[in-house]
């Protein structure tokens, strides 16, 4: 591991170029961030969230920065761990807020360190473009905080959609009806299972298999072994990053016999592809992306050629694209941040991922739900509004 | 139970400190604020765990267990109840749960009392996993119109009742039966003094305020879910505080509460990459400097200035 001595050049040099723009331009623009850095979420955080800060960061300093009111200027990026803990994201937004002067404020990382952070962006007036924040309760949180926005989808989009990907298949003839699901009994597993299970019933599914683990469980070969020994036609399981790792290990080792084989959090993680290889092949997860599309095969270049790491097949690029968004409206409206947010509610934005405008919710209702890997790569193949999703492949085996 | 003059005298003294410490909110209602609620967070739960922990040197790290099954009872219930009753239901729940939790271990060495309170958290984040899962519960919103200067009242109210309870059972027979406890438990029994009751009723009171603290901050997390909740790393927070300020005086652990969430303030503003590694260095340097925490270092200077008044 030495993303870290990385990690403090890339802020060094950030904080460099920041200083060397002092002496050219009047004024900087102040944007604070706060996520992970240590903490259970660190290994997402530092996957997902902040090499797509630092990318964007360093590409519109190198651009000469943002265009505000028709002067130049370059963005100075303050940045706090909040090691996982929501008292200690409170604590960073606060200080961001009234000590740092932050302009703006990126988003945080996580459900729980997201809405933790709500009610400050809302009484200080930042507009929090959320991402790593996928709920169900969007009406009501936007209306709670009208600060908010969300773009990464809802719990039963992601649900829903592989219920739909299945059946797709089921009605072509590839797959027979019964599944098994299992799902890592924490908050977001819970959630998707509970979405999941009456969708499935009602698209004609017959769940022959169902049981939970606790987070954090290292031995996952009973799971395995109790979905195998039902004879599923299709495997989801509704899991977390570590889960996703052990399973997809456990279903190597016992040689799961499915045509579908899904697991949620972290399939799109390019450590996923790494470790797995070529038995990655045509395993479905949580997310994706058009792989395809000039804007994102341009951000991935970008992103590992100044991070020297490779963005996920999902949020990476969502992370990104709303920080383009907080761009256009800053460049469009300038400094004032009621403006901003009411610029947000009204416009639409061309991002990496596409257009994107908020519906009546805040929400984002474009974005992806279900990827796949496909030769190396993991490649959307269902989505909400987007284009660009291919065509399902059938999992063949564990070679 | 007569009150001296001195006693008087410091009552007074102590409830205006406290009325100064609610005027913060009128000062600042950001940043000073925000440390505010911390530092009065902080002061209930290291005030009231030294509480039991300072007389009978039993180690409690079940602090993040009350805490969470606190905001558990606040996300649980704020749709349907008000939120004064949430804050006293979980008090209730808190010191029925340190009562089982008692009666299983207090009779036991405290190196065994140590570890089931360590693997508590655990055990109560597990069983209410177990629970949403078998109902399908989803994640719990605390959405409310509890501010940042409401949080901090309720937590400074907390915090003079846990005082005021402090001084009362130091005062009482319980207080009494407790300091021989801490001295020497063959003593203490051989005397008369039930002692497994007397520790079981005392460690009701960390729990039932941690349950309370937890209770009350739910709203200012918005979003509850276990590993928050439950995160253990709060419950050595507490320790190291109360052990910093000097957990055998009822006014000790504020010393270190204080300071202490100072430094952490500091160190994550101008550390941000190091923020464990610096708290982490900044912990041995205390043990090794202050090992009585200030009030020890207090008592030092005292006796060293007496001895050159002697001579």
């Amino acid at each position: 591991m030495n993303r870290r001595p990385f990690l403090k050049l890339v802020s060094a040099l950030t904080i460099a170029s920041a200083l060397a723009a002092t002496a050219t331009t009047a004024e900087t623009i102040r944007i604070g961030a706060v996520a992970p850095k240590t903490g259970p979420l660190a290994g997402g955080a530092t996957v997902t969230q902040w090499p797509s800060i630092y990318l964007w960061v360093d590409q519109v300093n190198a651009a000469g920065g943002l265009t505000v009111d028709g002067e130049q200027m370059m963005i100075e990026l303050i940045e706090y761990d909040d090691q996982t803990n929501p008292g200690e994201t409170i604590k960073a937004v606060q200080r961001l807020a009234t000590q740092d002067d932050a302009h703006f404020i990126i988003a945080p990382y996580g459900t729980g360190l997201n809405l933790a952070a709500a009610p400050l962006f809302d009484r200080y007036g930042y507009p929090q473009i959320a991402v790593s924040a996928i709920t169900d309760q969007q009406p009501e949180l936007s209306a709670q905080f009208p600060n908010m926005f969300f773009t990464l989808g809802t719990t039963t989009a992601l649900a829903a959609d592989v219920v739909k990907v299945l059946s797709d298949m089921r009605d072509a003839g590839q797959l027979g009806d019964n599944v098994a699901m299992v799902n890592v009994a924490d908050a977001f597993g819970i959630e998707l299972a509970t979405a999941a299970r009456p969708l499935f019933e009602e698209a004609g599914f017959n769940i022959v298999y169902e049981t939970s683990y606790p987070l954090g469980t290292q031995d996952l070969s009973p799971v395995i072994k109790g979905a195998a020994a039902a004879e599923p036609d299709a495997f989801v399981a509704w899991s977390y990053p570590p889960d996703t790792f052990g399973l997809t290990e456990q279903a190597m080792i016992e040689n799961l016999d499915v045509k579908a084989f899904y697991t949620a959090v972290a399939t799109p993680f390019p450590g996923y592809g790494a470790r797995f290889g070529a038995a990655a092949e045509g395993v479905l997860g949580a997310g994706g992306v058009n792989t395809e599309s000039p804007a994102f095969m341009e951000y991935a270049a970008a992103h590992e050629a100044v991070t020297g790491e490779k963005p996920d097949y999902w949020a990476s690029a969502t992370t990104y694209a709303s920080l383009e968004i907080l761009a256009q409206a800053i460049e469009a409206v300038g400094l004032d941040r009621a403006a901003v947010t009411q610029h947000l509610r009204e416009s639409t934005y061309e991002t990496i991922l596409g257009p994107i405008s908020f519906d009546e919710n805040n929400s984002n209702p474009d974005f992806w739900t279900v990827g796949q890997w496909q030769g190396g790569v993991f490649k959307g193949v269902a989505s909400r509004g987007r284009d660009g999703a291919v065509p399902v492949i059938l999992k063949d085996g564990w070679e | 139970m007569s009150l001296t003059g001195p006693d008087i005298r410091n009552l007074c003294l102590a409830a205006l400190a406290f009325a100064i410490c609610a005027l913060l909110p009128f000062g600042d209602d950001g940043y000073w604020l925000g440390l505010g609620v911390t530092i009065a967070m902080f002061t209930a739960l290291a005030t009231s765990w030294a509480l039991f922990s300072g007389p009978t040197h039993y180690i409690s790290l079940a602090t993040a267990a009350f805490f969470g099954l606190g905001t558990y009872v606040t996300g649980l219930g704020i749709d349907t109840l008000p939120f004064w009753s949430l804050v006293g239901i979980a008090g209730v729940t808190g010191a029925v749960l340190a009562a089982l939790v008692g009666l299983a271990t207090l009779r036991l060495s405290g190196v065994y009392f140590v570890i089931f309170t360590l693997g508590l958290a655990e055990l109560v984040r597990q069983v209410i996993t177990w629970v949403q899962n078998n109902s399908g519960q989803k994640g719990l919103y605390v959405l409310t119109d509890l501010d940042e200067a409401g949080i901090y009242w309720w937590l400074l109210g907390l915090a003079a009742v846990v005082f005021l309870a402090g001084w009362l059972i130091g005062r009482s027979r319980l207080g009494f039966a407790l300091r021989i406890i801490g001295d020497d438990e063959t003593v203490a029994a051989h005397s008369g003094i039930n002692t497994a009751r007397a520790k079981v009723l005392l460690f009701m009171v960390p729990g039932a305020v941690a349950a309370m603290t937890g209770a009350i901050l739910a709203p200012r997390y918005v979003y509850i879910e276990p590993s928050l909740a439950f995160a253990p790393i709060l419950s050595f927070q507490v320790v190291i505080m109360a052990l910093l300020g000097g957990a055998s005086r009822l006014w000790g652990p504020v010393l270190g509460v204080i300071p202490f969430t100072f430094l952490l303030e500091a160190v994550s503003s101008n550390f941000p990459n190091q923020t464990t590694l610096v708290i982490g260095v900044a912990f041995l340097v205390i043990v090794y400097l202050l090992p009585g925490g200030f009030v020890g270092l207090l008592d030092r200077i005292k006796r060293r200035i007496t001895a050159r008044g002697a001579l």
